[in-house]
């Protein structure tokens, strides 16, 4: 509770309100104080109060045999996740619990999620409300059942300040297009920052898949806990209901050039074999996987590249029952789960270049695991999966 | 005991991902400060950004020894004022995470020493004290 308390002195809260569910992130192992921190909660007798998913942790726990990386880190991490469980959260182990029915808020609903991603999706793409709650506290708010009444829990900053509008030079195409999203993402995270902006110029009807990567790429390159896009989250019908009526602070324009250069700062060019391929960062939908085996047509990928797909334990279970885990597999692709594959050692080799269609994924790699990242769409990382080396699609950027 | 000095960074800084706990290096590659050590400097940057395992990672931090003397900030940061508290509430060391006025932030140079209590008296004047008991 006090750490609740403090949050509210922090945000000049006047007051706490309940929350209806919780998404704690605090269960991935980043070294003993993780383990420190649950240890005195399980001590105390903590239990959650409120219905509470878990994000990734350090482990596979259903795959032991992907986990690579030391033994004491995969024991600790294990031991983490475990704990986790034994305070009451439900062992979703995602990044994205919004997949899953029972775990997504609906709209207007205050919920406490952490977890860079996951908080992006659930105050712009469903409208649900959460602050952007880091370790520790995500646990304290699931344990008490509370939160300050403060931030993106109310109306008020929820609206958009500033406006980013497509430039012209953005060609129709690629508004259309997958490729655009990563790094308009990254564009967003610069510009905004913490700041509540509102895209505009993209097609109206989004799928919530290009939003996802859209506000994985900002949690990344900047704090955004929400965006809109005009006429594709439900707080944005028009530009002026996503500013709420009144007038921005700024309006800026995003030129190609600037998002040719945020694709570049993911990964360009990749000439020459690939190590590797990982999709789904965040945690891949069954949506996507479907694609994945749709793209791959029953091909197999090349023997020389290892083809990682991160998802979560229950979107696979779903695969398993529709077979389209099956086919993936049949197509020599790995499908991992509770984790990620730019959290921990899991891809056998990362001397040679790994493909990506995830911005999120090209962005903390290197650091992370030390790999090289070619960055691209969806279905280039396909074909390059297939080739063993990188195919990109000559049109997508107009030759930029 | 000499006073830390700032440690200035041009760009917000994620600590998880960005920043080794085991080292107290800055390690995100694309950062303009990449590879500078945090430790033991009054950390001066304008915000965080990425991920909300921040509080974590200076919670490990602390416990490893590395973290920086104090993080200065441009405005608040739940993510690091909670993973600060935490690391106080386990290991005994507390790690002043204020927010200054852009003003006096700058006037914070890379390399200058810090007067921690100062900054502590200019946070308190800048925030109010809370109703909370």
């Amino acid at each position: 509770m006090r750490l609740v308390v403090r949050a509210a002195e922090i945000t000049r809260a006047d007051r706490l309100i309940d929350i209806t569910r919780a998404h704690v992130d605090s269960c991935l192992y980043h070294g003993e104080a993780t383990l420190d921190f649950v240890d005195r909660l399980v001590e105390g007798g903590a239990t959650v109060t409120v219905p509470t998913s878990l994000n990734v942790g350090a482990v596979d726990l259903l795959h032991p045999e992907l986990n690579r990386g030391d033994r004491r880190t995969r024991e600790r991490g294990r031991l983490l996740m475990d704990r986790y469980r034994a305070l009451g959260a439900r062992p979703t182990y995602t990044c994205a619990p919004y997949q899953l029915p029972d775990a997504r808020p609906a709209f207007g609903e205050q919920v406490a999620w952490g977890e860079s991603n996951a908080i992006a999706f659930c105050n712009s793409v469903l409208g649900a409300r959460t602050n952007r709650y880091g370790d520790f506290l995500d646990v304290a708010a699931a344990i008490t059942g509370r939160v300050p009444d403060a931030g993106l829990h109310r109306d008020e900053a929820r609206r958009a300040t500033l406006v980013l509008r497509l430039a012209d030079d953005v060609p129709a195409a690629l508004r259309e297009s997958d490729a655009i999203f990563g790094p308009l993402g990254i564009a967003l995270g610069r510009r905004a920052g913490s700041a509540v902006a509102v895209i505009d110029g993209l097609p109206p009807g989004q799928p919530e898949d290009r939003l996802k990567a859209l506000g994985a790429a900002a949690a990344s390159s900047g704090a955004v806990a929400m965006f809109h896009v005009v006429g594709s989250t439900p707080e944005a019908p028009s530009l002026d209901a996503a500013l709420g009526g009144r007038p921005p602070a700024a309006v800026e324009h995003v030129t190609l050039a600037a998002l040719r250069d945020a694709r570049d700062a993911l990964g360009g060019g990749g000439e020459g074999p690939l190590g590797a391929v990982s999709l789904g960062t965040p945690h891949a939908s069954l949506d996507e996987l479907e694609r994945y085996a749709a793209m791959l047509g029953g091909r197999r990928v090349h023997a020389e590249c290892e083809v990682l797909v991160s998802t979560g334990r229950d979107v696979l279970a779903e695969a398993e029952r529709r077979g389209v885990a099956a086919r993936l597999r049949a197509s020599g692709v790995e499908l991992l789960v509770d984790t990620c594959s730019y959290l921990v050692p899991i891809l056998a080799n990362t001397d040679r270049p790994v493909m990506t269609d995830s911005a999120k994924w090209a962005w903390y790699a290197p650091a992370n695991i030390g790999a090289r990242v070619v960055y691209g769409t969806t279905a280039e990382c396909i074909r390059s999966a297939v080739a063993g080396r990188v195919r990109r699609d000559p049109d997508l950027w107009g030759g930029v | 005991m000499p006073s830390p000095t700032a440690l200035v960074l041009a760009e917000p800084l994620s600590l998880w991902g960005g920043l080794d706990p085991a080292t107290g290096v800055i390690v995100e590659p694309r950062h303009p400060q990449h590879g500078a050590v945090v430790t033991g400097r009054v950390l001066v940057m304008p915000s965080t950004r990425g991920s909300s395992s921040s509080a974590s990672v200076l919670a490990e931090a602390v416990r490893a020894g590395t973290a920086p003397a104090a993080i200065v900030l441009g405005e608040p940061d739940l993510i690091l004022a909670i993973g600060a508290e935490v690391a106080a509430e386990l290991y005994g060391v507390r790690v002043p995470v204020v927010v200054l006025a852009p003003a006096d932030r700058d006037r914070l140079r890379d390399g200058d020493p810090v007067d921690l209590r100062a900054l502590e008296g200019a946070t308190a004047r800048a925030t109010a004290p809370s109703p909370c008991p």
